[in-house]
């Protein structure tokens, strides 16, 4: 049984769980649940009117049904909508207090929470099941005036801002899971960087499912004031398991006036066995919102991880000026689905959108790109380019592209590429002619097929990135 | 509607000599439009023109009978001049002359068909109405080894008379073994307010040749729904031209399998429109099997307040290895409130692929306009030349030097 586990382990190194007492809210979705969170989370009476009032809209909602993936249909009610390590509480004022167990977990994951470790500083929020366990760099930050916290801490300390802020992006009544995720989160991180202030480091959040049988819904918010910039990154794994467990995330981005924020994830849920069982289910719902002139959004995404993706990192250009960015590396091996792309929509005068998307799938997966490029009446002088590229491996595997593109504005342009293709023999006859075994070859090629992408990435993400295109390949060449 | 729907159904069973087959096999298709009605815009393929409001909007209620048993009179105006042809006539929906005098008549074979199949998969619900209201269509049979010497224009004609009508109709056409077939659809309307569904299944046999050539270039104010099945065997060869310009609404749908090891479709299309118009294309084009190729190219005009869009999709199964598929959209929105919509769709299972697509759209070039305007043409003049050229590059595309020369001089483009 063991050697079975470890056998399974080299696929998906992140794959194991931590044994640790944990405190559950009953499973089930219902009142009761979201007063337990709000109650445990300390929240104040606007929050929790909040919560309910997404919970009623969430009754008459539907869940989407014309995404490609299938899957079976999710039992709501069975699954634990807040799990946090039992040692955390209350929340551990310094990495001293932090259960000895859950810094071990993030430390085999490669995410040293301890902060003299940290040669290049990027401040770290570590997301454990449904907590934000511990937030380093603290201080560095707050000496600036930035706050870089949990959302629950945000909430208690800074209400104005959150009251302010949270749902306008994502507005309560949306869709299915973004209306879910509102009534039930129970954590994610804030950031607020006051006007004319350059974020001094990068600032990261770690998410980790850990607990069986939970769902995951964290809501991220971030807020960069005039003038301001800020990097953010977001890392998630999860351990192996049998069943599929939902995440269904929340990120809300307010750009100001000449505000900048760049926003990179590398998603790496487990993504199920050989045979597509288990495996996380990624229906986020991220957006951001250039609300001031010339603001500027930037998405970046490395999306190896999950059994099914689902997800639309949106940019609405609202402010005259603004500039929207989407760079996407979308991987799919043995059984994994994803539907991912972008949506631009411009409403401000001048404002540009750009879309990089490259998808790879292998073996028996299914990759979609779908993508909306909307330029209303409005929005004089607008363009967008987009190219999208899929790479096929073997001919079990699908790649598909689906843009939707509206042009309103005679005095705007769009341009849409796209192509799909294989690797060719003479590419890899090249390589392997120089020493390099197919693997490695392919590894390179695929490398310099997702280069522009990657480039987007802070550095120490890039490599990890990098590292992360080859291992989801591995076993892809025959 | 679905009283209307039943009285005037009973009133065709009435009237024409169906078999109590084809009654009951009408009916399943009468229940599944009932069930169904007019697509909207809930439906992905229809998200762009939702012809269900549409038709609220710009006919009302609508009526599915119409009275078949007294011919019209044709009016010889209609025919296309300088141009010998083979002719079909529809007036109101109803066939008043096939004439095939250039042909050697052993060559082809017009059957009346009347027995339906219940084959249909009921995706579309225009399908489901056309085979449920169709009141007589006749399926065309090209022989082995013949090649049509003229073309065959077809002539949609309608008179004042027919108001808030909705008209069925449809023919079917096989080519045999190395055949080859030309067809030009022009439609004349003179009346207004009618929805006009027409279906045309094409079977194309190994080595045969289709050119089709779709010319909508009267005002019209009727709306309508075109709807061409294309099934092609090994290296036959498929091209479609589509001028969309005179009607209110129009929507040209190609659903192309290329069954047939070798076998090629070509699609190409124009958008002229102004004033309030809403065209739309949508194609669909599948490869089925290895060696097969597809081409599309779609190019705009728009002016005032109209409106086009280009939904194309390329599927490729994962038996169709060495598919080659290309697309291509362009539009020149030359008002503040036109409007181009377009998606662009690939869907591909098998790897030893080329599949791209393309889509721009904007306003005329500035540096261009600038360019010809200081070698001393006005801004009109510049404006024409560039357009001129941007659409030309679509007519080149017509294989048959004939019918090039029709359209061009229909649109006015010179070379």
């Amino acid at each position: 049984m063991r050697e079975k586990e470890l056998e399974k382990l080299k696929d998906y190194k992140y794959g194991f769980s931590t044994d640790i007492e944990t405190i559950k809210a009953p499973k089930g979705l219902n009142e009761e649940v979201i007063k337990f969170i709000s109650n445990i989370k300390k929240e104040p009476e606007w929050m929790l009117d909040w919560r309910l009032k997404a919970f009623n809209r969430l009754k008459v909602l539907k869940e989407p049904n014309w995404q490609k993936p299938k899957y079976p249909k999710i039992d709501y009610q069975n699954i634990y909508y807040y799990s946090a390590p039992k040692s955390t509480s209350e929340k551990p004022k310094n990495l001293k207090d932090l259960d000895p167990k859950i810094l071990e977990t993030y430390n085999k994951l490669g995410i040293p929470l301890q902060e003299q470790k940290r040669l290049n500083g990027i401040a770290v929020d570590a997301v454990f099941d449904s907590v934000s366990v511990a937030t380093t760099f603290k201080d560095t930050l707050t000496e600036k005036g930035i706050i870089f916290c949990s959302i629950s801490e945000a909430i208690q300390k800074h209400p104005d801002l959150v009251k302010k802020y949270i749902g306008s992006v994502i507005p309560i009544n949306d869709h299915y899971f973004a209306t879910l995720n509102s009534a039930v989160f129970t954590d994610g991180s804030f950031v607020y960087v006051p006007p004319n202030t350059r974020c001094p480091m990068e600032l990261s959040t770690y998410f980790r499912i850990n607990a069986s049988d939970t769902g995951q819904f964290e809501r991220t918010l971030i807020i960069a004031d005039k003038g301001s910039y800020v990097s953010y990154l977001e890392g998630c794994t999860a351990p192996m398991r049998d069943e599929n467990q939902l995440h269904a995330a929340n990120v809300e981005l307010v750009a100001l006036d000449n505000a900048e924020i760049k926003y990179s994830t590398v998603q790496n849920w487990y993504p199920g066995d050989k045979d597509g069982k288990g495996g996380i289910y990624n229906f986020v719902t991220k957006r951001g919102l250039c609300k001031g002139t010339n603001s500027k959004i930037s998405w970046t995404q490395v999306e190896t991880g999950s059994a099914i993706t689902w997800k639309y990192p949106s940019c609405i250009l609202k402010g005259d000026n603004s500039i929207g960015e989407f760079y996407s590396i979308a991987i799919t091996n043995n059984h994994q689905k994803a539907d991912t792309g972008t949506k631009m929509i411009h409403l401000g005068k001048n404002t540009k959108s750009k879309i990089i998307s490259k998808g790879i799938s292998a073996g028996f997966s299914d990759m979609t790109y779908r993508g909306l490029v909307d330029i209303s009446s409005k929005a004089h002088n607008s363009s967008n380019y987009t190219q999208c590229d899929s790479l096929l491996m073997g001919n079990k595997c699908g790649a598909h592209t689906v843009p939707y593109i509206k042009n309103k504005n005679s005095e705007s342009n769009i341009a849409h590429e796209a192509t799909t293709s294989k690797i060719s023999e003479e590419q890899l006859h090249y390589c392997q002619q120089r020493g390099l075994n197919s693997e490695e070859a392919v590894g390179l090629i695929v490398n310099g097929f997702c280069k522009e992408v990657l480039q987007q990435l802070p550095m120490e993400f890039a490599v990890e990135a990098q590292k992360l295109v080859g291992i989801s390949l591995e076993g892809s060449v025959g | 509607m679905e009283n209307q729907l039943k009285n005037d159904f009973e009133k065709i069973v009435k009237t024409s000599g169906f078999s109590k087959k084809d009654i009951d096999i009408k009916k399943i298709y009468l229940n599944e439009f009932i069930k169904k009605g007019f697509p909207s815009r809930k439906l992905e393929n229809w998200k762009f023109s939702d012809i269900s409001q549409i038709i609220k909007k710009h006919i009302g209620d609508l009526n599915f009978y119409n009275d078949y048993s007294l011919p019209n009179k044709i009016d010889p105006s209609i025919f296309v001049n300088g141009l010998e042809h083979n002719k079909i006539v529809f007036i109101n929906g109803r066939i008043e002359k096939i004439e095939f005098n250039y042909e050697d008549e052993n060559k082809i074979e017009i059957k009346d068909v009347l027995e339906l199949n219940d084959k249909s998969n009921f995706e579309n619900s225009l399908v489901d109405l056309n085979n449920a209201f169709t009141n007589k269509y006749y399926k065309i049979v090209i022989k082995e080894n013949y090649a049509l010497k003229k073309p065959l224009v077809i002539y949609h004609t309608t008179k004042e008379s027919l108001h808030r009508k909705n008209i069925n109709l449809r023919l079917d056409f096989l080519l045999k073994k190395n055949s080859c077939l030309k067809i030009i659809d022009i439609s004349n309307d003179l009346s207004e307010k009618n929805f006009i569904n027409i279906l045309y299944n094409f079977e194309l046999n190994q080595d045969s040749i289709l050119k089709n050539y779709k010319i909508d270039q009267k005002t019209s104010n009727n709306i309508k729904y075109s709807f061409n099945n294309i099934d092609q065997d090994i290296n036959s060869v498929s091209e479609t031209f589509i001028l969309s310009s005179g009607s209110n609404f129009i929507k040209n749908e190609i659903n192309c399998n290329l069954n047939g090891k070798y076998s090629s479709a070509f699609i190409n299309g124009i958008f002229s429109l102004n004033e309030k118009r809403h065209h739309e294309i949508r194609t669909s084009i599948n490869h089925l099997i290895d060696n097969t190729k597809s081409y599309q190219l779609i190019k705009s005009v728009l002016e005032n307040d109209s409106k086009s869009v280009y939904q194309g999709k390329i599927y490729v199964n994962s038996d169709a290895q060495k598919t080659d598929g290309y697309q291509l959209s362009k539009a020149i929105l030359l008002s503040e409130n036109a409007e181009f919509n377009a998606k662009p769709e690939l869907e591909i299972y098998a790897d030893d692929v080329k599949c791209s697509h393309g889509s721009a759209s904007g306003n005329l070039n500035q540096e261009s306009i600038f360019y010809l305007m200081s070698r001393g043409l006005n801004y009109k003049q510049a404006k024409e030349l560039l357009i001129n050229g941007f659409l030309l590059d679509v007519i080149e595309k017509i294989t048959d030097s004939e019918i090039r020369n029709l359209v061009k001089s229909l649109i006015g483009v010179k070379e």
